[in-house]
C-alpha cells in the first residue's frame, strides 16, 4: 500500500455507498481499446489499453524438442517484464514476484482452458514441435494489469500466424496465413475486496486500498471455471461465490467486447 | 551512366534520404515524461521518471545529478526471440545513450537526484539506438526538464561503396561477392548530434571505410540530425496540455 490514509478512506468510502473515484459502478470495466499487430517481427501482436493501463503483448514461434513427457505437444511459455518504464514502483533487475506471479497466472488461464491445441503444434513425434513464447510488456500501469495482460495475450494469440518452416528451418521474415490452433478465447476477471464491496477493474489507488483479490479464467457460452488465484487476507465462502458470480457476469461482457473488437480490428 | 547512378537502396529511398519518421510526445501518463520515435519499422518508446532523490544514499553527488539510462528490447522485436533483460550490448547501449544525452541536461541544478530514462524497443529494424535517443531526447524535454537543446540521432552506413542515411536491417546485411564468396560490406556510423551547438555527442563504428571518409559520413549525419530535429520540435508541440 502505497497511498495515504486519507485516499484509502475516501475510496472506502465512496465504495461502500457503492461509488468510485472515478465514477463508476463497482462492476464496471474502463473503456477498453485494442489494437493489433503493433510489433511486426512478432508472429502475433497487441497493444491493449484498458482505461490509462496500457500493455503491449508479442509472439514468437520457435521450431524446439518437445518434453519427454508431451512427445507429441507444442511448448507454451508466457514471460512478463515489469519494466520501471511502466511505473515509478517497478525496479530494473531479475524478475520478482509480482512479475512472476502475472506471467503464471497468464499462463494458467491460458493452459487450463485448452484454448491452445498443442497437439497441433507438433511438428515431427519426440522430435520437433513449435514453441509459443507469449511475452507481455505493460508500458502504463494505471491498475488491474493482471486482467490487461490476459487480454493482451489472447489478442495477439488471435492474430498469430505461423512462419514458414522449410528444410527444418524457421524462415522468420516469411509469414504463412495459417493462424496458430487457438479457438475459444479465456477471459480472466479479477475482482478486488475493499472495504467490504467487491469492484473489478480497480485503478492503482483502488489496488492499493483493496484488501484482497480473486482472479478467475472462465471460458464461454460453456462458463466454465478453468483457473483461480486468491491473494490478501482470508475469505469467506459466500464472498468467494459472490465474487465468483461477479467474475463470471463481467467476464461475459467482456467476451462479447473482446471478440467484438477482434473482429474490426 | 556512372556506377553511382546505378546504385538503387533496398527500398528505393535515395541516399541521403530516411525511412518515414514518426514522433509523438506524451504516451505514457504514469510518467514524467514520454515519448515513442521510430524510424520505418524500428520503434523505440521512452519514458523517463525524475528528477528523484537518488537511494542508496552513497551513489548520490552533492554537486549535480546524475542521469541513468537503459536500453531494452522486447523479446519479440526481433525475429528469433531474444531473451528477456539485459544483455552485454544492450548493457554498453544503454551507457553510450546516457552519454549521448547527458550534456544537454543542465542537471547541476538537481544535487543529489536521478534522472532514469527507459528506453525500450517495440520492434527492431537497425538503427534502434538511434530512435531511442530520439525518443529519450523527447521524453526528457516531455519531463520539463531543462535542457540546452535537443538530441537527434542517425545511423549513417555504407553499402557497398555508397554512403547512405538511416539504415535498414537489409542494407546492415549487405554483401557482396568477391572470389567466390559473399562477403559483408555493410559500415554503420550511428552519430548523435546536438541541436544548437551541432557538437557530437555519440559516435560509434562498425565496419570499414576509408579514414578520410568519415568527413563525409558526419556531414551526412549533420544534415539529417537538422531534420530529425525539426520533426521533434513538432512533436513536442503537438503534446496535448493536460
Amino acid at each position: 500500500m502505497e497511498i495515504s490514509t486519507v485516499m484509502k478512506k475516501r475510496i472506502e468510502e465512496l465504495i461502500s455507498k457503492g461509488k468510485r473515484i472515478d465514477g463508476r459502478d463497482l462492476e464496471e470495466f474502463r473503456d477498453l481499446k485494442i489494437e493489433l499487430g503493433v510489433s511486426g517481427k512478432a508472429e502475433g501482436s497487441a497493444q491493449v489499453k484498458l482505461g490509462d493501463s496500457e500493455v503491449i503483448a508479442g509472439i514468437k514461434l520457435d521450431v524446439v524438442e518437445p518434453f519427454k513427457d508431451s512427445q507429441d505437444e507444442g511448448v507454451l511459455i508466457v514471460g512478463a517484464e515489469l519494466s520501471p518504464l511502466a511505473s515509478d514502483r517497478f525496479e530494473s533487475g531479475p524478475p520478482g514476484i509480482q512479475t512472476i506471479e502475472l506471467a503464471r497466472l497468464v499462463d494458467r488461464g491460458l493452459r487450463n482452458s485448452e484454448c491452445i491445441d498443442f497437439k497441433k503444434l507438433c511438428v515431427k513425434e519426440g522430435e520437433k514441435v513449435w514453441s509459443l513464447a507469449v511475452d507481455i510488456y505493460p508500458i502504463n500501469d494505471a491498475g488491474n494489469l493482471i486482467d490487461a495482460s490476459a487480454i493482451a495475450s489472447i489478442a495477439a494469440l488471435s492474430q498469430a500466424v505461423f512462419p514458414e518452416y522449410k528444410d527444418e528451418k524457421v524462415n522468420y521474415g516469411e509469414l504463412t496465413n495459417k493462424k496458430i490452433p487457438f479457438t475459444n478465447l479465456p477471459i480472466t476477471v479479477t475482482v478486488y475486496k475493499i472495504d467490504s464491496k467487491f469492484v473489478v477493474d480497480p485503478t492503482t489507488e483502488e489496488e492499493d486500498a483493496s484488501v484482497a483479490r480473486v482472479t478467475f479464467t472462465f471460458t464461454y457460452p460453456n462458463e466454465e471455471l478453468h483457473s483461480m488465484q486468491k491473494v490478501g487476507e482470508e475469505l469467506s465462502e459466500s464472498e468467494i461465490l459472490e465474487m465468483e458470480d461477479i467474475a463470471l457476469k463481467e467476464g461475459k461482457k467482456l467476451n462479447t467486447k473482446i471478440s467484438n473488437l477482434l473482429k474490426k480490428a | 551512366m556512372t556506377k553511382e547512378k546505378e546504385f538503387k537502396r533496398s527500398d528505393g529511398r535515395a541516399l541521403d534520404e530516411t525511412r518515414e519518421i514518426k514522433a509523438k510526445v506524451g504516451i505514457i501518463k504514469r510518467a514524467d515524461g514520454s515519448a515513442m520515435f521510430s524510424f520505418g519499422k524500428s520503434k523505440a518508446i521512452a519514458a523517463v521518471y525524475g528528477p528523484r532523490v537518488l537511494h542508496p544514499q552513497h551513489l548520490q553527488n552533492p554537486e549535480k545529478g546524475i542521469l541513468r539510462c537503459y536500453y531494452d528490447m522486447t523479446p519479440f522485436s526481433v525475429s528469433e526471440r531474444k531473451r528477456p533483460g539485459p544483455n552485454r550490448r544492450s548493457s554498453e547501449i544503454s551507457f553510450v545513450t546516457g552519454k549521448a544525452l547527458e550534456p544537454v541536461l543542465q542537471i547541476q541544478n538537481y544535487p543529489n537526484t536521478v534522472v532514469d530514462c527507459y528506453i525500450l524497443i517495440v520492434e527492431a529494424d537497425a538503427s534502434t539506438r538511434c530512435a531511442g535517443i530520439n525518443a529519450a531526447s523527447l521524453a526528457l524535454a516531455n519531463a520539463g526538464l531543462p535542457m540546452n537543446e535537443l538530441v537527434a540521432a542517425v545511423s549513417i552506413g555504407k553499402t557497398g561503396d555508397h554512403f547512405v542515411v538511416d539504415l535498414s536491417k537489409d542494407e546492415e546485411d549487405f554483401t557482396v561477392m568477391k572470389d567466390g564468396k559473399e562477403i559483408k560490406a555493410a559500415t554503420d556510423i550511428p552519430i548523435a548530434m546536438l541541436s544548437r551547438s551541432e557538437k557530437i555527442s555519440l559516435i560509434q563504428l562498425d565496419g570499414k571505410i576509408k579514414a578520410s571518409e568519415l568527413k563525409e559520413a558526419i556531414a551526412l549525419a549533420k544534415k539529417t540530425c537538422k531534420k530529425i530535429v525539426e520533426i521533434q520540435k513538432k512533436a513536442l508541440k503537438e503534446v496535448k496540455n493536460n
